[in-house]
């Protein structure tokens, strides 16, 4: 029940009374269901959905997929020796512009695991037990080669600043079923080794996509949001008596300029008041049982990536559309294989136990998860111990919402450098994402700058194959 | 409801017509629009996607049979024109628009078609690119815009509202001209000036007050994409803040339009280019750029090529030429081509590709030019003096060695002196001469002075630098990129060109530069610029422009409903020699200008979206409006204009996720904590996150319409936000040190400082009822009141610590209202 029941019964029939109504309340932060049909923009799903929200692990910095996902032994053979002219001539090369090209190979062993036998790095033991949930695409491209461009690229499907994230696009089509958080939450960890790699709040934007719609970051220290506990001195109970005193304020002057402006900025006041608790409530892990914490094997307020995929799972309960948790330092130029185990050993027990945890709770099916980087590495060597940027070819993980598991799909050439079987860019997989949760990626537009802008641009096609 | 809602707009829309029976069916106003966003995807511009090879964009075209013999329009008779019969039939594989595309015509719609191909099917030019010519005024009805916007009104048989009261006036009037609340004295002077021109009165004074520009500034600065830092990867600070004080300057000089422009685009390229000149071509600099290692440069001269042009078409003439990055515009005339050759102005901007931000030029003001002057003379003199050899100086130089070698120094030039003076080589005697000068105790003051200048020489230069445009003859090369791929170099090299679509001047035996750019867009034939920026204008002081689609005025971009009203505008700006100041005090002494923004269920009937201008539309301030009124109104606002970029208070941690190098943000300390809001350094990878709650863009691209939200995060902000929280205690404190009286008396104060009007009584109860509650708590709890006594600034001393935060609750709620917030 509304903390405000006769401030806002009072505003909301007035405003009715002047034409205004259930439209000007909804959507407060993508999220407040109307009623029937979607909270979003669209009425309907434009076909029947497989996943109701995305989890997406976006691996920063760019994760080799030639010690993690694609293993190529030919690289191995050909090691030291130089990569063939008619493979890299005319590419797009990064750090290693005006250098030898030669082969690397490896740095770690790969393992079939579950029954599907798919085959990847033996450092990932843990995710190996829940092998047969995955569907692994091998044949990724992106445009981008620079960190900051091919964020953009994945998180917008353009490298111009300004444009929606994936989130923003999701909630604005969808809304959110989150009652008191935001429709679209982000969340960042690092580890250990690595540069830590800038990543900027424009990831997460809504561009030209109306404010609300814009990623929420929920921070490890400080106040999980931005603003969210009241200053020193005020006690929750007095922050509520502001809040009340406010509301009854604005309704009055309601009264008096019909603005409906006011209903809304009074229902964002409730909404903000209710965030202060239902944001804590969300982050006491007291409630969590040992079990769990066991599986993710975190600590509250940690920080790490696994307790990142624990809030994950926790937001995705309470019906937030769209969760994205950003996993830094996989720019591994120098020591890679260090760096690889480092990451290895970070997010293999993490992602298990999300999608384990997931499973447990009939949440997998409808949830979809996507694992993956802005770009993979060179199947090059760069000063003979790490890899560049690459974005040709590389390796992206599907689990659940909808998705078949247990399949691979598409391949790089033999020593990883195009995907030449199947090739899939990003808006393929912003189309196939959209599609999943029931959205026809050409159909869910924006007017902006006189065009009805998308997701996939002019592009995307969806990928059928790896459809459920 | 949302059905009524657009029939409403469209029996509106339909209005005329209808009272008019002669009146026929306009390209412009109603063909073009649906043409464009329904047919001209596959039958327009864009030959690479046309089909069936029908054009429909230009009349000839549309109007020549096809191979089968038909015609899609046939003028006079919808029933021969192919167009109606496609549009018309219910077979799904002949229907047009096709079902695959996802649009669709209305029966109205399709009744407009045929009703235009019927009365001749007539095209025009596009509006706005036809030239801006002046529509007669009837000089008898009045303020022009009263006028202009009395026609339609008259037409569609609208009122308009009442006049708004003079408090509202005088609110909206410091809200729009000086972003900043309004003075309770100000207000009730105004309220009580008897003379026939007060009202003017009070516009001339707020338009000649130095506040104008930095509201003006805030407008401008969203357009041309000014911030604090380079954008991409690193985001490293830039020094840049010069050119905004620069704009702040311009608009309060009321330096003209045309020169400003000028100024932007090629400052550094007029002849004996003055500081300011070159500050104003920061402009070219303002772009995202970056210093990531393996960042291709090619890649990177292409990125930084197209965000200029992009920039040039949004600022000045609202066009959408990124489209033509590509391929041919899909709607518009903009050919590739044309993009590619707009590139070519900036080719001759000199910059490294891939690095970090360079210093700049020193920017000084007067005081620190005569000082720089000053030192720069004194620096000549000491170190003429120094240069200087006396007759003796062998002498000397001897006298000196000898005491070196009898102290048995044992600097490596030492042993230069056991040789004989006659025997030493040049070069010898010349590092003997060096070694005196620099250690010889007798010329030790001189060396000191010149030290000291020569700081106070760096110390000048380094204070107040500004990046500005180089320009170098040794020219990049510009080339087509098909698909906008910056490696595939088989397209034409391209020259600088202007437009082929747009009027434009012939130039001969020399390639256009960027001067000639600018004078092309502030040139009287160009058909957008005056339009462009007159909407602009309006926006500002109406809420809505004239056109909504700021950033479009291409055939995309909606036709507005007044077009006389802002063609006579855009001729008037060009009229009166680009004199913006002109042209804002034209906009807001208006009556439509002063009328309420109160609305009527009849009002919102017959003109639901004020595009009629029946009424003042009401909108929350911008963002850094919001935190000028908040510290404005709590009186801790310090008024300096311009200088560094300032850090108000920010949540720690905000900043993790920047590196190369990591950085902290250090809040601002002394009166540098309490400047406009738009004096915030502007991070563009992580906004002051108060200003982003609030709308402010990241400015990574040009932004023509600044977006207006209503969420929770402004809730909390408004609340929890440090700055607010001490500006709600600031003003507790200076209503318990400055206002006598009780409870009461003390609330009809408050509301009279921040909302410029007394209480009603039931917002007296409901901050009475919240004081006592609160006095009574904080009374018992003196911890927390001594929690609240501590934010920011200390208070003056002698409050009582209880009282203070049992009326900061009060301060809270009245800084936190709606009313507060808004300009109405």
């Amino acid at each position: 029940m509304s903390p405000f029941p006769n401030i806002h019964r009072r505003a909301f029939l007035k405003q009715a009374s002047y034409g205004f109504g259930a439209a000007a309340l909804a959507n407060l932060l993508g999220n407040d269901a109307s009623a029937g049909g979607l909270p979003g923009t669209l009425a309907a799903p434009h076909h029947a959905p497989r996943a109701k929200r995305v989890i997406f692990l976006s691996m920063a910095g760019g994760p080799s997929h030639l010690e993690t996902f694609d293993y190529k032994p030919l690289l191995e053979k050909m090691h030291g020796k130089p990569m063939p002219d008619s493979l890299t001539k005319g590419q797009q090369i990064a750090q290693l512009q005006g250098q030898p090209l030669n082969c690397f190979a490896p740095q770690h062993g790969f393992q079939k695991y579950g029954k599907c036998g798919h085959e990847f790095s033996s450092l990932l033991p843990l995710l190996g037990t829940v092998a047969d949930e995955l569907c692994i695409i091998r044949s990724v491209s992106s445009d981008a080669i620079n960190h900051d461009p091919a964020h953009m690229f994945m998180n917008t499907g353009s490298q111009i600043a300004g444009r929606p994230s994936m989130g923003a696009w999701t909630t604005y089509g969808l809304g959110s079923e989150a009652q008191t958080l935001p429709g679209f939450v982000v969340l960042t960890s690092s580890g250990r080794g690595g540069q830590n790699q800038p990543i900027a709040a424009r990831q997460w934007a809504s561009g030209f996509l109306p404010s609300r719609y814009q990623g929420v970051h929920l921070r490890g220290t400080g106040d999980p949001v931005m603003y969210l506990n009241p200053p020193p001195g005020t006690s929750p109970d007095r922050q509520h008596d502001v809040v009340n005193a406010i509301n009854a304020l604005n309704a009055e002057h309601d009264a008096l300029v019909h603005d409906p402006e006011i209903s809304t900025r009074i229902a964002q006041y409730e909404m903000a008041f209710k965030m202060q608790s239902s944001v804590p409530e969300l982050m006491d892990l007291a409630k969590e049982p040992a079990s769990v914490m066991a599986l993710y094997g975190c600590k509250p307020g940690d920080g790490s990536f696994a307790y990142n995929c624990l809030m994950a799972r926790r937001l995705a309960e309470r019906g937030v559309r769209f969760i994205q948790l950003y996993h830094k330092d996989w720019d591994h130029h120098g020591d890679i294989k260090q760096g690889i185990s480092f990451k290895a050993e970070e997010i293999d027990r993490a992602c298990m136990a999300l999608l384990t945890d997931l499973k447990q709770r009939g949440m997998l099916q409808d949830t979809l998860v996507i694992w993956g980087g802005e770009f993979g590495r060179t199947p090059m060597s760069q000063g003979g111990n790490g890899r560049d940027h690459h974005n040709k070819g590389f390796s992206v993980w599907m689990a659940g919402g909808g998705v078949r598991p247990g399949i691979s799909h598409g391949a790089t050439d033999e020593f990883g450098y195009h995907a030449v079987q199947d090739p899939v860019d990003v808006h393929d997989l912003h189309a196939t994402m959209q599609h999943l949760l029931g959205i026809d990626h050409t159909r869910l537009t924006y007017r902006f700058q006189g065009r009805d802008y998308r997701l996939t641009d002019i592009k995307g096609k969806v990928i059928t194959p790896i459809l459920a | 409801m949302q059905f009524t809602w657009s029939l409403m707009v469209f029996t509106l829309a339909l209005a005329p017509l209808q009272a008019g029976t002669a009146q026929k069916i306009s390209y412009n106003r109603h063909i073009r629009p649906l043409l464009s966003d329904q047919c001209f995807t596959c039958h327009g511009p864009d030959a690479t996607k046309r089909k069936a090879k029908l054009r429909l964009d230009q009349r000839e075209e549309a109007l020549k049979p096809a191979k089968s013999g038909e015609r899609a329009i046939v003028p006079g008779d919808p029933k021969q024109s192919a167009l109606v019969q496609r549009i018309q039939t219910t077979d799904k594989s002949d229907q047009m628009p096709p079902s695959e595309s996802h649009k669709s015509l209305t029966e109205e719609q399709k009744a407009m078609l045929v009703q235009w191909i019927a009365e001749g099917a007539e095209y025009q030019a596009h509006w706005a690119y036809l030239p801006v010519a002046k529509p007669p005024l009837d000089a008898s009805a009045g303020h022009p815009i009263d006028a202009l916007v009395g026609v339609r009104q008259k037409e569609l048989g609208l009122h308009p509202a009442a006049q708004a009261d003079r408090r509202t006036l005088a609110r909206r009037l410091y809200a729009d001209l000086h972003g900043l609340p309004a003075p309770p004295a100000a207000v009730e002077a105004f309220q009580q000036d008897q003379a026939p021109d007060a009202y003017e009165k009070l516009v001339d004074r707020l338009l000649g007050e130095p506040a104008y520009g930095e509201r003006m500034a805030v407008w401008w600065l969203d357009l041309v994409r000014y911030a604090d830092s380079a954008g991409y990867h690193s985001d490293k600070g830039r020094n840049v803040s010069p050119f905004r004080d620069y704009v702040i300057s311009a608009f309060n000089k009321n330096k003209p339009f045309d020169q400003m422009t000028i100024e932007h685009l090629a400052g550094d390229l007029l002849p004996n280019a003055s500081v300011e000149q070159r500050v104003g071509s920061c402009f070219n600099k303002l772009l995202l750029t970056t210093d990531e290692g393996g960042a291709q440069a090619k890649d990177y001269e292409a990125r930084y090529m197209e965000d200029r042009v992009r920039a040039v078409g949004t600022v000045w003439v609202a066009q959408t030429w990124l489209c033509a990055q590509c391929h041919d515009h899909k709607f518009d005339p903009t050919l590739s081509k044309d993009f590619y050759a707009m590139g070519a102005f900036f080719a001759d901007i000199d910059e490294p590709i891939i690095a970090a931000p360079d210093a700049g030029i020193p920017v000084l003001n007067e005081a620190m030019q005569q000082a720089a002057a000053t030192v720069q003379a004194q620096l000549l003199t000491a170190q003429q003096t120094y240069d200087q050899n006396p007759p003796d100086i062998l002498q000397r130089i001897d006298a000196w060695g000898k005491t070196q070698l009898d102290a048995g120094a044992k600097d490596a030039w030492v042993k230069g002196f056991e040789k004989p003076a006659a025997q030493r080589s040049e070069a010898e005697a010349k590092q003997l001469l060096d070694a005196y000068k620099a250690h010889a105790p007798e010329l030790a003051d001189l060396r000191k002075t010149l030290d000291e200048l020569k700081a106070k020489q760096k110390a000048l230069t380094e204070t107040n630098p500004c990046i500005v445009t180089r320009s170098t003859a040794n020219k990049k090369t510009v080339r087509v990129l098909p698909r906008g791929d910056f490696q595939n170099e088989s397209g034409a090299v391209v020259t600088a060109a202007l437009p082929s679509y747009l009027p434009k001047p012939t130039i001969e035996g020399r390639e256009p530069n960027r001067l000639d750019l600018a004078q092309w867009v502030i040139s009287r034939d160009n058909p957008l610029t005056a339009r462009v920026l007159v909407n602009r204008l309006w926006k500002l002081f109406y809420g809505v422009g004239l056109s909504k689609t700021q950033e479009d005025f291409g055939l995309q971009g909606e036709m507005p409903a007044n077009t006389e009203l802002l063609d006579w505008l855009a001729a008037e700006m060009m009229d009166r020699k680009w004199d913006v100041k002109a042209m804002v005090r034209l906009m807001v002494t208006s009556r439509t200008y002063q009328l309420t923004s109160e609305v009527t269920p009849e009002m919102l009937a017959r003109d639901p979206e004020n595009r009629e201008l029946t009424r003042q539309c009401r909108f929350r301030l911008d963002a850094e409006f919001v935190r000028d009124f908040e510290l404005g109104t709590s009186g801790l606002l310090v008024r300096t204009i311009g200088g560094p970029s300032v850090k108000p208070y920010q949540p720690d941690g905000y900043w993790e996720n920047l590196n190369f190098p990591t950085r902290t943000w250090d809040a601002s300390t002394g009166d540098a904590q309490y400047r406009r809001g738009l004096y915030t350094w502007w991070q563009r990878m992580f906004l002051h996150p108060s200003l982003l709650a609030f709308d402010a863009p990241s400015r990574e691209e040009c932004t023509a319409d600044r977006a207006r939200s209503n969420i929770p995060q402004q809730a909390l902000a408004l609340l929890n936000d440090p700055s607010f929280v001490e500006a709600a205690k600031a003003m507790a404190a200076r209503l318990l040190s400055e206002v006598p009286g009780d409870d009461s008396a003390r609330i009809t104060w408050l509301l009279r400082e921040t909302l410029q009007r007394p209480p009603t009584a039931a917002e007296r109860g409901t901050l009475l009822a919240l004081l006592e509650n609160h006095r009574a708590q904080f009374k018992t709890d003196a911890a927390a009141a001594a929690a609240i006594a501590k934010a920011g600034r200390p208070a003056p001393a002698g409050l009582d610590p209880a009282e203070l935060a049992a009326w900061s609750s009060i301060t809270r709620v009245v800084l936190n209202l709606h009313e507060f917030i808004t300009r109405s």
